[in-house]
């Protein structure tokens, strides 16, 4: 007992980690048990929600806007996650050669990420409706369009990020091993998946684990290129907004003027949670497997 | 050196800890929170605000939305233990989304200074739940100078015919002429609602008219009027500066168009006089003509969405130094010169007159004997989805404007009506 208090730091410990612990309480696990919460009641205000049980979860998983955009947030996802994962990688790579200028492509190539989300959205929407007015059309005409100009924009985005941890890990490949595969006549093809690969399997498990909760999360550039047009209109009248990912499905769904839609929201809300960190938590224990230990 | 740091992280923790308490709050007196729902209004709403707190002592906050983001805005400070006093209601829908929210305003200071009931918001129990602040109005709006210049003149625009024959003659000349008919009415989020909101009034009007007035919102539309929707939509888009596939994206400046001359005709609302009559003094407003029968008798669309409530759940004396600064902003001869400066007409007895063209023009057609528009638009039920949705069928139709794709518009239009009425009352 005497010892705990013999270190004046241990004697204030919970000075210290107090204010994180309390600003974490407020802003994350209080908010996160009160959504949760909030996903089984009808609420307009959060101060006057009425319980009302499983029903918010019921029409969430019977509107089939929710499931259009289950779809087409996954083959986003799935498509961005492997081309900004094998570009960045291709980028990493060519530059850890000696490239004459290395430093100057990696600054160039790092800086798309530091511009917000919503910014983004319009330069891009503004540059590829330069292109496309030519034929008399525009990204928010057709859903290939808004559904590929999407991935133009996060690969720009976000290759240089991936790109800056894979130079990482690419420079902690032993020198030995790679000269080791050289001395044994290994082609370059068979160092880069046999030696180079396994080595940085640790970017690989964080850069395909960004990349894929990146691509379901995904909001503001959603929102600023195409905000879910074109839609699809049914014959009853109803719509489908062709281009409208999880994230903003959920934000559509809150504002609706319902009474009932903002713990409809709320529930999508929780099943988005449940889904990403299930895909998320799958994917660490995949790659993980994959890792070497040097 | 530990010490030392130990000590500095200390003193900062508890600097932060004592700054975030140390919110001040307002005098045991009451105090006014007004999230205005206008973004032109702002910089006059927080000079109005000083103004008032400098001569009563009376703290007022003044919060803007940025536009398009009312509702949101609205709802997460709804839920702060400083929630708004003063917050607007515009329409029914609002009514129905916020009404419990708002304090019955029948026989309030506020509600005596008004000089018509016109423009007030009532909830289903018949409680005065807003109260409108201001009105306005909208249609084509028409330089004069260009008219003449093409050789025709204002007398010629009394009904579709005549406008049709003006706006293509001056479109198929517009090379020799230097001006095009219309300005360019884009189809993204800054400019759509001239259209899927005001421009769709014309449709709800007329049918609004057949069934005797609407005083809740219909569950289904008959469409019967969207021939002549289609008409002005297409004498609109076909007849202007910007080829009508290029109107998705937006991006041009339909107001500076019809500022420097280049458009005669400009789809927009009374708001826009402060800025157009500086470069076209002589600019005035024509009704939606769009060939319905008698329509030589039409006036202008009047109405407001700008309707105040008063929020319920505030304390009783927020909720009287509210009532007290509304009425300030209608009484007192400083505060409304300015508001009805920015505002243009107030239905209140002690304001001054407005010096708005397109307000006056209103009153004129009125004087003639023609009908007043009422905003049936005002009624959209789960108005941003609706409205969105009309936005993509539009731009499927400018981009092709075959039989096919005004059905899908159609659809959009009428059905979307009664599938957004369903999902906002269901």
């Amino acid at each position: 007992m005497k010892g705990i208090f013999k270190n004046p730091l241990r004697r204030w410990f919970w000075l210290f980690l107090g204010p994180v612990t309390a600003a974490f309480a407020i802003g994350f696990v209080w908010p996160f048990f009160q959504g949760i919460y909030l996903s089984f009641c009808k609420f307009k205000l959060v101060r006057n929600a009425k319980f009302i049980g499983l029903g918010n979860y019921t029409a969430a998983l019977k509107d089939p806007t929710f499931m259009h955009a289950f779809w087409y947030t996954a083959l986003f996802a799935l498509t961005s996650l492997l081309l900004i994962n094998i570009l960045g990688f291709a980028a990493a790579y060519v530059l850890t050669q000696g490239v004459k200028g290395s430093n100057l492509y990696r600054t160039v190539f790092f800086m798309p990420n530091l511009i917000g989300g919503i910014v983004l959205g319009y330069i891009w929407s503004m540059i590829f409706d330069g292109i496309l007015s030519r034929y008399g059309t525009s990204i928010l005409m057709e859903t290939k369009y808004g559904f590929w100009g999407l991935i133009i924009l996060m690969c720009w985005q976000q290759i240089g990020y991936m790109m800056i941890i894979y130079i990482a890990g690419l420079q902690s490949v032993p020198e030995d091993m790679l000269e080791a595969a050289k001395i044994d006549g290994a082609t370059r093809w068979q160092t880069l998946f046999r030696v180079t690969i396994p080595n940085v399997m640790p970017s690989i498990t964080i850069c395909t684990f960004l990349s894929l909760t990146n691509g379901f999360k995904l909001f503001d550039q959603n929102l600023a290129l195409t905000g879910g047009l074109p839609f699809i209109i049914q014959p009853d009248g109803s719509n489908i907004k062709t281009t409208e990912m999880l994230a903003l499905n959920i934000y559509n769904t809150f504002y609706n003027s319902n009474s009932a839609s903002k713990g409809v929201a709320q529930a999508k809300a929780v099943l988005f949670f449940i889904l990403v960190a299930g895909i998320g938590l799958a994917q660490l224990a995949y790659t993980r497997k994959r890792e070497v230990q040097q | 050196m530990k010490k030392i740091i130990a000590l500095a992280l200390t003193l900062v923790m508890v600097f932060a800890l004592a700054a975030a308490g140390g919110t001040a709050y307002a005098a045991e007196g009451g105090s006014v929170y007004w999230l205005n729902f206008k973004p032109e209004l702002d910089e006059a709403a927080q000079g109005l605000a000083k103004l008032y707190t400098e001569k009563t002592g009376v703290p007022v906050k003044v919060v803007t939305a940025a536009s398009g983001t009312y509702s949101q805005t609205l709802t997460s400070e709804m839920d702060k233990s400083s929630a708004p006093t003063l917050f607007i209601i515009g329409n029914q829908a609002g009514v129905k989304e916020w009404g419990e929210f708002a304090m019955d305003l029948t026989d309030t200071p506020i509600a005596n200074e008004l000089s018509t009931d016109a423009y007030n918001l009532y909830d289903e129990d018949g409680r005065l739940v807003s109260i409108g602040y201001c009105y306005e109005c909208y249609g084509i709006i028409v330089n004069p100078d260009l008219i003449e210049a093409a050789g025709h003149s204002m007398d010629e625009l009394v009904n579709f015919e005549g406008l049709k024959a003006v706006a293509e003659d001056i479109h198929a000349r517009a090379g020799e002429l230097g001006f095009d008919a219309f300005s360019s009415s884009d189809m993204d989020g800054s400019s759509s609602w001239r259209f899927t909101g005001h421009m769709a009034n014309l449709e709800y009007f007329y049918e609004e008219r057949d069934a005797g007035g609407w005083t809740e919102c219909p569950a289904e539309l008959s469409g019967a009027y969207m021939e002549n929707f289609k008409n002005l939509y297409d004498l609109c888009i076909n007849n202007s500066l910007t080829d009508p596939k290029d109107l998705a994206t937006g991006g041009h400046d339909a107001e500076n168009e019809f500022k420097t001359g280049k458009a005669a005709f400009f789809v927009n609302g009374s708001w826009e006089y402060a800025a157009v009559s500086e470069a076209v003094p002589n600019a005035t407003m024509i009704p939606y003509y769009c060939g319905v029968e008698g329509e030589e008798k039409a006036g202008l669309n009047c109405g407001t969405e700008n309707c105040w409530a008063i929020n319920d759940m505030a304390s009783d004396a927020d909720k009287a130094a509210t009532m007290d600064f509304m009425v300030w902003l209608v009484s007192d001869p400083e505060a409304a010169a300015v508001m009805v400066e920015q505002l243009g007409v107030l239905p209140y007895k002690n304001v001054p007159e407005s010096q708005n063209g397109f307000l006056a023009a209103a009153a004129a057609y009125t004087e003639d004997g023609c009908y007043v528009m009422d905003w049936a638009t005002n009624y959209q039920p789960n108005v941003d989805d609706y409205r969105a949705a009309l936005v993509s069928a539009l731009n499927a139709y400018n981009a092709d404007q075959s039989e096919a794709n005004w059905e899908q518009v159609k659809t959009a239009f009428v059905d979307g009506w009664a599938v957004q009425y369903q999902a906002a009352n269901g």
